[in-house]
């Protein structure tokens, strides 16, 4: 399959970016102050990130609340319009197809924002679900999406015109314009700071990209800080902490899902009744050395987990890491571990998440 | 005289020991490093050995050994400031010296103007 370019491609080679393919898009790893200066900055100020590959789907028709009750396993008919919900899309076994967030725009009208690498399932999924009366479309090509994230976030809005009163509070959405542009606005991210994610016509990206770049405080970012902020913030990444394999419950949002018997949904049965084969739980080494995805983790040398994702903490100074582990051993926090890094092993203690607990994410602006 | 191999690593002769790092290019390639595991004092290395491991924020990169020799010193100020070798990789960011090196096998690297030329055709 052909990499695909984002609208923002040319504007991020401009800006030196350094170039990855990620889920079979090409995008900005990384600027020219590299990694550790983009997360810090994110942490201090405020960055945008092209997350243009992300997709967007949308779900309308008459009935379309009480369809996608019956799919997601948090329930979407409770969920007011103007905000936003963190979801789950399932097997039938309850395994994590997808993980991401539905916007209600209104009584039966939904945006659900998707990860890129996995949006065509998603969509094949869904459209097995739903009613045929229930219209989805794929808006992914016509939209482009910016992250703006970082505790000067709202400042830079408000420096743009808005008022405090009018942004969007905690996982709420508006309809807004920037750079005279038409956009959704939402106050949601994936950095664990103040932050915004921005929804526009693909056509005007680069116009609302330099605007914002324009702002002071403002300096783009790539997936590189974009990871390693998430990492600290032990939000899961599709794909690493969650997969088809895994439950949302092993991926540690057993206290999100209201398991009771009147909720419906794919896969429930087996949320209710099947006991986790794993637990995802985080960990802080002593050391600079990270142990990556795929380490094994062990206590008094016998297997106890895996690495899911590990890297360097450019807020800590140290590595951290969230691994998947037998829920038998009945792991808690100050637990002592030793995770397998090339020819060697380095010492970790198990910790709860997050690693990085000054994050202003859900300060008021 | 600095010699460079097709991996990215130089090698610098000063009198009876060799300096070993890691290029610019490779330096710049890596991005933020954040760990160096540099080699034990006293341990032999032959040409293309696994000599370090340099972390950065995405990956872990094995250097190799370009000449064999035996380590004399590591880098001492690497430990706390691994990002010496992006702010300084061909002085300052040095992985380690070795001591014991047969100047002979110095022929089969390249001279720093054949590097770069190499660097533009890869």
């Amino acid at each position: 399959m052909e990499t695909k370019n984002t609208r923002l491609t040319k504007n991020h080679l401009e800006l030196n970016a350094r170039m990855v393919t990620f889920s079979g898009w090409n995008m900005p790893v990384q600027y020219s102050e590299g990694i550790i200066a983009e997360h810090n900055h994110t942490r201090n100020k405020v960055s945008i990130f092209d997350i243009c590959h992300m997709g967007e789907l949308r779900i309308t028709g008459d009935g379309a609340a009480d369809a996608m009750e019956l799919i997601f396993p948090r329930s979407v008919t409770s969920q007011k319009v103007g905000t936003c919900r963190y979801n789950f899309l399932l097997t039938d076994t309850g395994t994590v197809l997808d993980d991401l967030i539905i916007y209600r725009m209104d009584n039966d009208d939904f945006l659900v924002v998707v990860n890129a690498g996995t949006k065509d399932g998603d969509i094949l999924r869904l459209r097995e679900l739903l009613p045929e009366h229930i219209k989805m479309s794929d808006d992914s090509d016509s939209t482009a999406k910016i992250d703006l994230q970082g505790p000067k976030s709202g400042e830079t809005l408000v420096n743009m015109g808005f008022t405090k009163e009018e942004l969007p509070g905690y996982y709420k959405w508006i309809n807004t314009k920037i750079a005279g542009e038409s956009v959704l606005l939402s106050r949601t991210g994936y950095t664990g700071e103040i932050g915004f994610e921005l929804y526009c016509n693909a056509e005007h990206a680069e116009k609302i990209w330099n605007y914002l770049l324009e702002q002071p405080n403002v300096k783009p970012a790539g997936l590189g800080a974009r990871d390693t902020l998430r990492l600290e913030m032990g939000y899961p990444l599709y794909g690493h902490e969650m997969n088809t394999e895994t439950t949302p419950i092993e991926a540690g949002f057993g206290g999100m899902l209201k398991l009771d018997n009147n909720r419906q949904f794919p896969g429930c049965k087996q949320l209710r009744n099947g006991a986790p084969t794993k637990q995802l739980l985080g960990i802080i080494t002593e050391g600079r050395r990270a142990a990556r995805e795929g380490a094994e983790i062990t206590i008094d040398e016998k297997h106890a987990g895996i690495v899911t994702s590990g890297a360097f903490s450019p807020s800590l100074g140290v590595a951290i890491a969230m691994g998947s582990f037998d829920p038998s051993l009945s792991l808690s926090p100050g637990k002592k571990v030793k995770l397998s890094v090339g020819r060697s092993t380095i010492n970790g203690t198990i910790t709860a998440m997050p690693f990085y607990e000054k994050g202003s994410v859900r300060i008021s602006i | 005289m600095r010699k460079f191999t097709k991996d990215h690593e130089w090698v610098k002769i000063d009198g009876d020991v060799a300096f070993i790092g890691i290029s610019s290019h490779a330096a710049n390639e890596l991005g933020d490093i954040t760990f160096v595991e540099t080699p034990e004092e006293g341990t032999d290395f032959i040409v293309g050995d696994a000599l370090a491991v340099v972390e950065s924020v995405k990956a872990a990169s094995d250097i190799y050994a370009p000449i064999s020799g035996t380590v004399k010193e590591a880098n001492p100020a690497l430990e706390d400031d691994p990002g010496m070798i992006n702010s300084s990789p061909e002085e300052n960011g040095w992985i380690c010296k070795l001591e014991n090196f047969d100047i002979a096998e110095m022929d089969a690297l390249m001279d720093e103007d054949v590097y770069r030329t190499y660097l533009k055709d890869s």
